[in-house]
């Protein structure tokens, strides 16, 4: 066990930042604290690194507690939203910072600083000073900065987030490779759920101070533990749905009452790929107008809209769109194959009761 | 020819006008009224402290200038300086440091006792301090027991020196600070830096310019203070005048050649004050222009 946290939490005067967190980070994991801004997530990785100290609650690095130990002490590399890099210091100098403090001999210096230039694709750059890079280049030079010690954790506080949209990527890519090539922990803070997906081992979601959810990003997306996580990861069709005579509806949409009495209320999600389309009528249950596609590159998403009004996202690739002949406008039949209860009556159900339920076969429906 | 002429001519002011801005005339007229302001209030009464001290000739100037009485008055001020400067170099660091880092009771409290002695009038705090020091004064008996003269004595000049020119560097480092933001500081601790290397690796140069532009505007002013100094010296020849008590108590007797020697040296003062606080203005124009530089993203091969 590489970090933990243990019932942490953290008080802002009146303002709870986080509330009861506890996690525990494998040895050289990458791992995301995902959540929409102001849920507590770079409070948490403050704590971490020790620029905030929690209010209750234990961290413990490689098993020994460190709520009392200074910043300075606990080891960590830590990269900042804006970089904060040295503006009255080159790149070399930047980088040698912490060398420098941990007063290393001066050939020992330029030798590691060499090699992060050159593991990092800043060779010719070291006479530079920040302003005389590209956003992307700063980036880097600040994490080169972070690693350059050697400490035992990585942490990030939304690095591609002052960055343009492709280097992003690229940045992202790249940061993958390299935790494959140095294997240090490291713990990332991001409000974009792709970048999550994408780049982490395992998922934090926060919200509001809240721990939603620990998972891989495959368990975070097919079983989201709340609605909360089923609508941030992933596009997700939300229904409230009201049980009468045993069975729940929505208009025209029927599904099982799953326990819940008459007149209470019933929220189920769906994903889009859980939506089955055909140009035929009569194959599929419910009927719907397809109002608007928009393209994705491989795939197509597809708005349809159901007599009642009531709007459905589904997906579809652009293969079996031609193939059934569909275009906007077109009239089809749908039904929906897979779905997840996200809470009765108002009350969020705990991971192990929601799961997912395939919809029953209707009499006459073979597929 | 007349419509040929009339469009040439509108083109012609076209070219010369953005939409934004006045006539030409509008343009020139507010220019020569700013600088024949700057001339006749600003810059002739200058030259005319040289020309009255040259007036006869450069004998007399030099003279004047190695008068025993003098040299003791250009020694205090020197001197009053080099106490008054540091202290309030080490206070005003201090004040910004905690004004632009930290949030606490009585920040507003303190911001507004920073601003303080700009708007008391100079001789209302000379005469606070001989309220509190003088021999009538609060503390009076207390020193007097002891020995110790802080009015009418070098003490009293530096102290109120230090009240006088205490807002310089802190005002000036303020924003320069807020500005900065903590964000580098706290990439100085991960990295292992303590509090102290922290603040002179990454804090102290990152508020240079600021720093030494407040520091000349502190000099200036703490060698031409008169009001609150004059209050407090007791103006004794030779003992406690400063320049600027010189310069008034020369021309007193009748000696304006020798009063405008001196307030010759305190005009060069400022006209060097001027050079360095626009040196350091350009200077940190140009730095705050390269923090919001960026470059372009290199070619990918």
């Amino acid at each position: 066990m590489s970090i933990e946290l243990k019932n942490v939490s953290k008080q802002f005067g009146e303002v709870t930042a986080v509330n009861n967190v506890t996690v525990a980070v494998n040895e050289g994991e990458l791992m995301a604290l995902l959540g929409p801004s102001g849920g507590g997530k770079t409070t948490v990785l403050r704590m971490i690194a020790g620029l905030e100290i929690p209010t209750t609650g234990d961290v413990l690095i490689r098993g020994q507690r460190v709520n009392d130990l200074s910043v300075q002490q606990r080891n960590i590399g830590f990269v900042f939203q804006n970089y904060a890099l040295f503006k009255n210091m080159n790149v070399f100098k930047n980088i040698a910072f912490g060398l420098k403090i941990k007063k290393w001999k001066r050939a020992d210096i330029r030798a590691r600083v060499a090699e992060l230039l050159e593991l990092f694709g800043l060779e010719g750059l070291d006479k530079r000073y920040p302003h005389q890079l590209s956003g992307g280049q700063r980036q880097r030079v600040a994490i080169a900065r972070a690693l350059a010690p050697k400490p035992s954790v990585l942490l990030l506080d939304e690095p591609f987030g002052a960055v343009d949209a492709k280097i992003r990527q690229e940045l992202r890519e790249w940061l993958v490779t390299l935790h494959h090539e140095l294997n240090v922990t490291t713990i990332f803070v991001t409000h974009d759920q792709e970048e999550a997906m994408e780049v982490s081992n395992r998922i934090v979601i926060f919200s509001r101070g809240n721990l939603e959810q620990i998972g891989t990003p495959r368990e975070v997306y097919e079983q989201p533990a709340n609605e909360f996580v089923a609508r941030f990861i992933g596009v997700m069709n939300v229904l409230e749905l009201e049980v009468r005579n045993g069975a729940a509806y929505l208009n025209e949409l029927e599904f099982p009452s799953h326990g819940v009495p008459d007149g209470q209320r019933l929220r189920i999600g769906f994903r889009p790929y859980a939506v089955q389309i055909s140009a035929d009528l009569q194959a599929y249950r419910y009927r719907a107008t397809l109002r608007h596609t928009f393209f994705l590159g491989v795939m197509l998403r597809v708005e349809l809209e159901l007599p009642s009004g009531l709007l459905i996202r589904a997906r579809m690739t652009k293969e079996e769109y031609a193939f059934q002949g569909l275009a906007e406008g077109s009239d089809v039949s749908f039904q929906i194959r897979q779905y997840r209860v996200l809470s009765r009556e108002g009350e969020m159900l705990s991971p192990e009761v929601a799961a997912t339920f395939d919809m029953p076969l209707m009499p006459g429906e073979g597929i | 020819m007349g419509e040929e002429g009339t469009s040439q001519w509108r083109r012609g002011r076209s070219k010369s006008q953005r939409g934004t801005e006045e006539s030409p005339f509008v343009k020139w007229a507010l220019i020569s009224v700013a600088l024949i302001f700057v001339l006749i209030f600003l810059l002739v009464p200058l030259l005319n402290v040289f020309a009255q001290a040259l007036s006869k000739g450069w004998r007399a100037y030099w003279n004047a200038l190695v008068d025993p009485d003098t040299r003791a008055a250009i020694r205090l001020t020197l001197t009053v300086t080099a106490i008054s400067v540091p202290l309030n170099l080490v206070f005003g660091v201090a004040a910004a440091w905690a004004v632009a880092k930290f949030q606490f009771r009585g920040k507003s409290l303190l911001v507004t006792l920073i601003d303080l002695p700009f708007s008391v009038s100079p001789v209302v705090a000379g005469l606070m301090f001989v309220v509190l020091f003088g021999l009538q004064g609060y503390f009076g008996k207390w020193l007097d027991a002891r020995d110790i003269k802080i009015i009418f004595a070098v003490p009293g000049i530096v102290i109120a020196t230090v009240f006088i020119t205490f807002p310089f560097v802190a005002r000036e480092l303020i924003p320069v600070m807020q500005a900065t933001g903590t964000e580098q500081e706290e990439a100085a601790l991960t990295l292992g830096a303590s509090g102290w290397q922290t603040f002179w690796r990454v804090t102290l140069p990152s508020v240079k310019w600021g720093l030494l532009y407040g520091i000349i505007l502190c000099n200036a002013r703490a060698m031409g203070e008169f009001g609150a100094v004059s209050v407090v010296s007791g103006h004794i020849t030779g003992v406690t005048d400063t320049m600027p008590l010189r310069v008034e108590k020369l021309y007193q007797e009748y000696n304006a050649t020798g009063a405008f020697a001196v307030a010759s040296l305190l005009a060069l003062l400022a006209l060097l004050t001027l050079g360095l606080k626009t040196l350091l203005e350009w200077k940190q124009a140009r730095d705050y222009e390269r923090a919001q530089q960026t470059a372009p993203e290199p070619e990918k091969t």
